[in-house]
Order: structure tokens, then C-alpha cells, then sequence
């Protein structure tokens, strides 16, 4: 089982659900994994107390033209999507920070110039939290590819387990890539004007998909309730309220987690846990 | 000398481009004899590095030197690859071709 927690409005709480609905289930008693795939910034480590077993550096291939080979006929330029490659007359450069190592130009030169060569974009790193593995990618800084760290992520993903994903926030292409092939899409949201922009924008990108989806809201009695009236309108269950508690952000400054704020709100987490899973369950039978 | 003039509109008479790698078209000008052609920038409706996708174009077209209100980083970076002259330019192109 794959559960995306996302948001459209970075810092709506897509960390802290994670983490909770990982601990949720540790608690539970069933088999589960965290893979945080923010990889820009993951921060669930800092909230669970782990250990570290090893780092796995990720490549991606880039294309190398061989100078001796290539007759600049520019085959390469025109037909890169995204414009990484310049040719001139006696030059060519291909931009390592706009390729996005599709491979065309290495299948579609006329001359066989172009060949791969790998180049580190970032590592995933491998814990344990407890009984629940915790896995997170790292782009190296400066990197702006995602996508094949998340692949890379995504592969660890264990049919055997409540697979959580972490992803990053917004409605980028890492969104889209992190989000493919969940089994539910929970969404995280303030009940504010930007909470209820951010979560229109995830909605609208990832209701292509045809997921099932939930919405979770953070910081309660904030705001409005038009998230409420979006929520009625597009038929999406509201599956969890979490109050705007000072409690909760004292715990988060202090790196701890929400499931250690108060009994209250591990009982929260324990029964959007449950409520999630039979989601999950109905969906399948 | 052949230029390439970053343009609104596909005549001379049009206002040169305040952005390079953005704009709808190029005017492929002699600067001689002022006869001209005016094509399609890739860049205009590229997803990204639009500069270097207008670049590309230009030095198919063979061109020395390009005018245009602004030059991006990465416009300016292909254009010094390429052995291309950027000149920063305004008003109506047959003017700004002129005025070399």
C-alpha cells in the first residue's frame, strides 16, 4: 500500500502528517516504511530518532559528444526538449543543468557521436527508525533534477509494507513523479487563502490521476471554512482536523513529533491511520 | 555583415525586441543592402532556455552579430560560445540595423 501525503502550500504540514501516520502505524503493529521524497529539502529524519546504515549515490546518465565523430549538423540541438545543447559551426556544449538525460540525442544522432556518462545528482540515505525503515533522497546543491532521485526512492518501495511517501510541496513535475502510483493521495491544507490556493492547484494536478483522495487539515481555527465548502463542492472526503495548538508547534521547534505532542493526537493519527487503510482496502475489493 | 535582430513584429519597420531569447521573431538582416527574411524564434515558446534555443537558430542563419534590448545569462553564455556579438538595441529595427 502507497499513501502521498501532499500539498500544493509548502509548510501546511506534510512533514509532521508523515511522520505521524508512520508512527501511527508502527503503533498499529503493521509493517511500514517512510521514503521521504522532498528531496530538495527532506527533513522527516529530524523528527524521528534514527540510525544511518549506509549512503547510495545516484547517477544520471549525460550525453558526451565525441568531437572527432560529430559533424555538427545540429541533429542533437533541434531536437532536445529542453534546449541543453548548443551547436555551432565548430562547438558543442551540452548544459549539465538543463539536461534532463532523456537519451534522444544519444539515439538520434546520424553520426553515433553521443554516448552517456554518469554524473552524480544526489544520494539516498538509508535508516531505521525503530521497526520502520526510513529512506531519504538528497540533491547534491545546485542540482535541480529531482525526478531520478525520486525514481531512485520510488524503487525501494516494498509491496509487503505501508509505503508512506513524503513528497514535495507544490505541483511540480517531482509532485507528479513522487504521487504516480499511490494508492491514496492524502492532502494537507490550511484553512486559510493560501491553504485553500495550494490546495486547489494540487487538486487540479493530481486529480488526472484518479487517486483516491483525502483531505487533512492543519492549524484549525485559522482562517475560514472555505476549504470546507471546496471540499463539499468536489466531493472529497475531509478525513482529519488537527487544531492550530501552540503545543504542537513548541514540540516542532523542538524537532519532536506530533504522535509526542499528546494522547489526543496520537489517538487522531491512529484513527486517520485506520481510516486510510480501509479506504485503501474498499477501493481494492 | 548579417544580423540577427530580436523583433515584436516581422517587418523592419517593428520595434526590436526588449527581451533576446523571448521574442516572436528574428529579422535576418544584411546590414549592406537591408534586405532581410523574418523567422520564427523556437525560443519564444520554449518550456525553458529559451536563449539557447534562439541561439541555435541564429547560427544556422549564419549571423554575426544579434541586437536586442536584453541578453539572458544563458543567451549570453551561448552567444560567447558561438563567436556571436550581442549588441543592446532599440526602436524600430531598420533604425537600430542603421545605426551599426
Amino acid at each position: 500500500m502507497i499513501i502521498a501525503v501532499v500539498s500544493g502550500k509548502g509548510g501546511a504540514g506534510q512533514t509532521t502528517l508523515s511522520v505521524g501516520l508512520t508512527q501511527a502505524w508502527v503503533n498499529l503493529g503493521r509493517p511500514v516504511q517512510l521514503l521521504d521524497c522532498d528531496v530538495a529539502e527532506p527533513n522527516c529524519h529530524l523528527f524521528l530518532p534514527h540510525q544511518v546504515s549506509r549512503t547510495v549515490p545516484v547517477p544520471v546518465p549525460m550525453p558526451e559528444i565525441d568531437t572527432q565523430l560529430c559533424n555538427h549538423c545540429g541533429m542533437c540541438a533541434r531536437i532536445c526538449e529542453y534546449n541543453a545543447i548548443l551547436c555551432t559551426k565548430d562547438r558543442m556544449e551540452v548544459s549539465e543543468d538543463l539536461c534532463h538525460a532523456c537519451g534522444a540525442c544519444v539515439e538520434l544522432c546520424p553520426q553515433d557521436a553521443i554516448s552517456e556518462t554518469p554524473l552524480n545528482i544526489g544520494q539516498i540515505i538509508h535508516a531505521t527508525s525503530g521497526p520502520a525503515p526510513l529512506t531519504y533522497g538528497l540533491l547534491d546543491v545546485g542540482q535541480t533534477r529531482a525526478q531520478p532521485l525520486i525514481f531512485a526512492l520510488k524503487h525501494l518501495i516494498d509491496p509487503a509494507r505501508i509505503n508512506v511517501l513524503d513528497a514535495p510541496p507544490g505541483t511540480s513535475c517531482s509532485v507528479v513523479e513522487t504521487v504516480r502510483g499511490a494508492d491514496f493521495i492524502c492532502l494537507v491544507a490550511e484553512p486559510t487563502p493560501f491553504g485553500l490556493y495550494g490546495l486547489q492547484l494540487a487538486h487540479e494536478a493530481l486529480t488526472e490521476l484518479g487517486l483516491p483522495t483525502g483531505i487533512v487539515l492543519s492549524r484549525m481555527g485559522l482562517g475560514d471554512r472555505r476549504i470546507h465548502e471546496f471540499a463539499d463542492q468536489h466531493g472529497i472526503e475531509i478525513y482529519a482536523e488537527i487544531p492550530d495548538d501552540r503545543r504542537i508547534a513548541q514540540s516542532q521547534d523542538r524537532g519532536q513529533p506530533l504522535w509526542s505532542v499528546a494522547a489526543e493526537y496520537q489517538d487522531l493519527l491512529r484513527s486517520l491511520a485506520e481510516r486510510i487503510e480501509q479506504r485503501v482496502t474498499s477501493c481494492a475489493s | 555583415m548579417k544580423v540577427g535582430v530580436a523583433c515584436l513584429g516581422s517587418s523592419l519597420t517593428d520595434e526590436v525586441s526588449p527581451q533576446f531569447g523571448r521574442c516572436p521573431f528574428f529579422l535576418i538582416v544584411d546590414s549592406e543592402t537591408m534586405k532581410y527574411q523574418a523567422i520564427d524564434n523556437p525560443g519564444a515558446a520554449a518550456s525553458g532556455a529559451a536563449g539557447p534555443a534562439a541561439v541555435n537558430e541564429l547560427v544556422n542563419n549564419n549571423v554575426e552579430a544579434v541586437l536586442a534590448g536584453e541578453f539572458g545569462p544563458k543567451a549570453q553564455h551561448a552567444l560567447d560560445l558561438a563567436g556571436v556579438r550581442a549588441i543592446i538595441a532599440s526602436g524600430p529595427a531598420q533604425q537600430a540595423v542603421a545605426e551599426l
